[in-house]
Formats: structure tokens, C-alpha cells, sequence
């Protein structure tokens, strides 16, 4: 993918993410720290999210580029928060990157720490060491309780992300961005291999359009349910 | 050995763990490995039967009363120690929402990578090789893996199941010894949307609407529509979801569910890419739109120029004259 010339913004579901842990900074007091995994440009994504009013933004530096390899991603940080960050009490992703589209990330890190995790998360509730979240699946809502810390991920209707302030962006100017190297996190080289190997990258199968038909609704209804029958027979 | 992890909703083995588990069948052959299946639950047992007719050898059965209901802690674990005692050389899974919880959890544990959501199987120097979208269905990529077991999770609605045989086979049960305490993340209640409506991840027709559709009310049309149809749920684009004529279960594209049904009709939709990259693996794209230029009906098998209000009351009474006959 070339990324030169493109925006860097928050993916949506991280947007999230970061808005949530706000709400429940506003509501129970504590801290917001926002990590990326990425080239110094994630510097821009980081700074978006102390605008909006996290306190403090953390960068791991991995210039590998995109690898659609979740695990290695999931060691990164699991061993940042082990080696630096230890004492936190939620822990919020958005539930799926915008490219690769994985959604694993959330649940692996939970694993590496053992932690409690729920997954697609459209309402959250903290009551002191505890929570309550509703996990959209099919068809249904899931009711997951839970100890803290915990993983949870965002979905699309968790909340209405706010836009940054003035004093927000300029706030989040003044503020120094930490980089953490993975060299620092003495992850060895052969631990982030990925275990997937890209083969090829393909087009879509294309498809063709089929009869565009502009009649009488009647008469547009009837052949429809014709097609629908005779050539798809799906009915 | 491929083990598939056999997804149990409403006392049943859900379809798309079926397609999966004939997919294992399909490749295991090719592999020369037989195809296996786990259940974890309580009292699951009777649901063995299902997995054999659809291609399993054996299935291990791992129960505790803690897992009547789901936890992805609990499950891992109770997963993590079968796939270490059988050493399968694949894990699959169906990308349900169980499926893409759970996966990618004992993924970790296992310390291998896993492919998300694939859409192709095959098999390439005695392994497995997947194709999976990218970019929300922009882009196929062709993975293979580097590390056992290799596990993947298998886009429901895409993969054929295969004719159901009546062979039995061997049920090995075990009982998973977990502490209360290890339970972590529990499911304490299910609540159904809707009055129980198909998910449109799950449905083999899709009736969807857009913004043509003008208000919240109008959905109603659409409502009836899949009532009609067999199997059917209901579906919306972005705008319609954005403007609250719509929860946003029902949203399919980019920020919504990838969808692969049968059937999917496009009501007042115009087309945007995002949209076209949730829905275009449908197999057949049928769509109805004022605006000829729409892209939609580039995807379109069958297309309709024309207002959707005036289309959809005849277009009622011949599907019910469709489907009675």
C-alpha cells in the first residue's frame, strides 16, 4: 500500500476507543494514555488523541511496515505494558484495524496477559474492580461481566467520539510524545516474525453488471421474479 | 489432523461451523488428514451426531457446567489443553462473532498467527494456502502460514456444506478441570434484537435499504419484504444508519458486515465503494434505484430504474405468488 501523501487519522473505532476511556476518566477520575504501534508519522494519530484529551501519548517505533500479522503486533504491545506500563486498570482498542482488518489484536493481548477481554463492545459499564459490557453478536446482545483489568473493544455505537478543542490541539502541541524503540523492549527479532507469509495480493474479482430493466412497476416487479426464479433460482 | 471448533447457539451446532467442518473434509482430503472437531459446553453431547454427518472422524467433546455459557478465557483454556494433547496441524474456526472472539485468543496462547475471515482454501506442498479480503474487501491476499497449528477462521455463508452422510465415528469426552476463579469474562444474559431477526451475516437473502429509502418508517416495506422470504434479514447502507431510520446491527460495508448471501437486493442504494466492498461477494446483486447513473447497477445482475415505492407493493404480491406455488 503507498502511504506517502495520505492523512493519518485515528481509525474510527479506535476514535472509540479513546472516547470511552475519556467518559470514564470524566466520570471516575484517572489517567488516559494512548499508545501506537508505528513509523513517527503515528505521531500525528497520537497527537489527534491528546487534543481530544488523553494525558499522555506513547509511541513503540516499528518501521516493518504493514505485515497483516495481528500476533506480532499483540507481543508489541502486551510487552510494553509488562515492562512499562503495569498497573492499569482497562485496557481499550477499537475492534478492528481499518486495512487489515483482523480483529485480533484486542483478544491476543488479552491473552499474552491473561487478562479478561470482551470483544465488539457497544456499551460499558464500571463499577469499582468490576464491569459490565454488551458485546454485539448475531442477531443478539451478549451481557459479559467481568473483574478489572480488562480488554475491551470498541464498536460502532459505543459512543459519539467529541471533536478536539482549540485548547485541546494546542495543549496537545506542547506535549512531548515518548518513543519507545523495541530494542528498549528487548523483543528479539525472530519473536516478531510473522507467521503468516503474504504470497500475493489480488483485485477483487470483478463483477459484471447484468440487464438494467426500466418498465412499469408492475411489469418491472413480474420480470424481476422472473430473473429471481428462472436464471438466479434463488426462490 | 484439522480440528474444527464446532460453535453451539440455541442448542444447536451452528451452520456456518458446518460449512466449516466440510471445508476441513474437502482440504483433509486433499491432505491426506483426517478432520476431527471439538465441542465445548455442558450437556452438548447428543450434538456429536451432527458433526460426523458432515465429515468428522471423531469429536472431543470438553465439558464443565462453567461453560454452559460462553467465556473466552474459560473456552481458550479448555481449547488450549486439547490442541495440546492431539497436536493438530490446523485449527479452523467459522469468523462468526464467537469465532473472531475466540480464534485469535488461543491464537496467542498457541504463539501462532492466524488468518482472519477467509474466503478460499486450498492446498499447496502439503499445507494449507487462504485467500482473505483486505482494505474491507478491496483487496484478496494469498496467505500460507509458517508456523503449526495453522489456523484460520472461515467467512460463514461462502464455503459449501457437504452432502450429509450417516457415519458415526468416535466421541471422546473430557471432562476440562477449571476453577470458578479462571472464568473470567462471563456471558451473564443474552438479550435477542428485534424480535430474534436474522443476523444478515447468517441470511441467505439480504434486503437492504439506503437513503432512497426516506425515513425510518419506510423500513417497514422492506420488513415485509423478508417476511416473505425464506431465511431472509434485513440490511441497510451507511446513510441509512447514520440517519437513525436503522440500528446499526443491520449496516453492511466498511464500518459495517462483510455479507456473502445468496441473494441481495439493494433498495435506494446508490453504490458507494464502501458499501460495494461489504456486499459484492453476494452471489447474485439484484438493485432498485431512481438514478440510472448509480453504481450499483455496475455490480447489479438485475436492475431497476425506477421509484422503489412504487416498485416494492407489486413486487410483494409476486414474490407471495412466487412462493406459494
Amino acid at each position: 500500500m503507498v502511504e506517502e501523501g495520505l492523512n493519518f487519522v485515528v481509525s474510527p473505532y479506535d476514535e472509540y476507543a479513546v472516547e470511552e476511556a475519556l467518559r470514564i476518566k470524566e466520570a471516575k477520575g484517572g489517567q488516559v494514555t494512548v499508545f501506537s504501534v508505528g513509523s513517527e508519522e503515528t505521531k500525528t494519530v497520537l497527537k489527534k488523541c491528546l487534543a481530544m484529551g488523553a494525558d499522555e501519548a506513547v509511541l513503540i517505533k516499528d518501521d516493518t511496515g504493514e505485515t497483516y500479522d495481528a500476533l506480532r503486533t499483540a507481543k508489541i504491545i502486551a510487552q510494553v505494558l509488562k515492562k512499562k506500563h503495569t498497573g492499569f486498570e482497562l485496557l481499550l482498542f477499537g475492534k478492528q484495524s481499518v486495512g487489515a482488518d483482523n480483529s485480533q489484536v484486542p483478544s491476543m493481548v488479552a491473552a499474552l496477559l491473561d487478562l479478561p477481554q470482551v470483544n465488539v463492545v457497544t456499551k460499558l459499564e464500571i463499577e469499582g474492580n468490576s464491569g459490565t459490557a454488551h458485546r454485539e453478536i448475531e442477531g443478539a446482545l451478549e451481557k459479559v461481566s467481568f473483574p478489572l483489568p480488562a480488554v475491551i473493544s470498541a464498536q460502532k455505537g459505543l459512543n459519539e467520539p467529541r471533536y478536539e478543542t482549540l485548547k485541546g490541539i494546542m495543549a496537545a502541541k506542547r506535549k512531548e510524545i515518548p518513543v519507545v524503540t523495541l530494542q528498549e523492549l528487548e523483543l528479539q527479532p525472530e519473536e516478531l516474525d510473522p507467521g503468516l507469509e503474504l504470497v500475493k495480493m489480488e483485485s477483487p474479482p470483478s463483477r459484471q453488471g447484468g440487464q438494467i430493466i426500466e418498465d412499469e412497476p408492475d411489469t418491472a416487479a413480474r420480470k424481476l421474479v422472473e430473473f429471481l426464479r428462472q436464471d438466479a433460482k434463488v426462490i | 489432523m484439522i480440528l474444527v471448533y464446532l460453535e453451539i447457539r440455541d442448542s444447536k451446532v451452528k451452520k456456518s461451523s458446518l460449512e466449516v467442518l466440510s471445508e476441513a473434509k474437502r482440504r483433509g482430503e486433499e491432505l491426506g488428514m483426517k478432520t476431527e472437531a471439538a465441542l465445548v459446553g455442558h450437556g452438548v453431547d447428543s450434538l456429536a451426531s451432527e458433526a460426523f454427518r458432515y465429515g468428522a472422524s471423531k469429536v472431543h467433546i470438553l465439558e464443565n457446567s462453567l461453560l454452559s455459557r460462553y467465556s473466552p478465557s474459560a473456552y481458550t483454556k479448555a481449547l488450549l489443553s486439547l490442541a495440546e494433547e492431539v497436536k493438530p496441524e490446523a485449527i479452523l474456526f467459522a469468523a462468526t462473532s464467537m469465532g473472531r472472539d475466540l480464534a485469535p485468543r488461543l491464537a496467542a496462547k498457541l504463539g501462532v498467527s492466524l488468518a482472519s475471515d477467509c474466503t478460499q482454501a486450498s492446498v499447496k506442498d502439503g499445507k494449507l494456502v487462504v485467500v482473505r479480503p483486505l482494505y474491507a474487501g478491496k483487496a484478496f491476499a494469498r496467505f500460507t502460514f509458517k508456523s503449526t497449528p495453522q489456523m484460520a477462521t472461515l467467512r460463514p455463508n461462502v464455503f459449501p456444506l457437504v452432502d450429509p452422510s450417516d457415519s458415526q465415528g468416535e466421541t471422546i469426552k473430557k471432562a476440562v478441570v477449571i476453577p470458578e476463579s479462571q472464568v473470567k469474562d462471563r456471558v451473564v444474559d443474552v438479550v435477542k434484537a428485534e424480535g430474534a431477526e436474522l443476523d444478515v451475516t447468517e441470511a441467505d437473502i439480504i434486503v437492504s435499504g439506503g437513503r432512497g429509502m426516506k425515513g425510518s418508517e419506510n423500513f417497514e416495506l422492506l420488513r415485509e419484504l423478508t417476511s416473505i422470504l425464506p431465511h431472509s434479514a434485513l440490511g441497510a447502507s451507511r446513510s441509512a444508519v447514520d440517519a437513525e431510520w436503522i440500528d446499526h446491527q443491520h449496516q453492511v460495508g466498511q464500518t459495517g458486515k462483510t455479507v456473502s448471501p445468496n441473494l441481495y437486493m439493494a433498495f435506494g442504494i446508490s453504490g458507494a465503494i464502501q458499501h460495494l466492498a461489504g456486499m459484492s461477494s453476494s452471489k447474485y446483486i439484484i438493485a432498485v434505484n431512481k438514478d440510472p447513473e448509480a453504481p450499483i447497477f455496475k455490480v447489479a445482475d438485475f436492475g431497476i430504474v425506477g421509484d422503489l415505492f412504487q416498485v416494492i407493493p407489486p413486487l410483494k404480491e409476486e414474490l407471495k405468488k412466487a412462493l406459494s406455488e
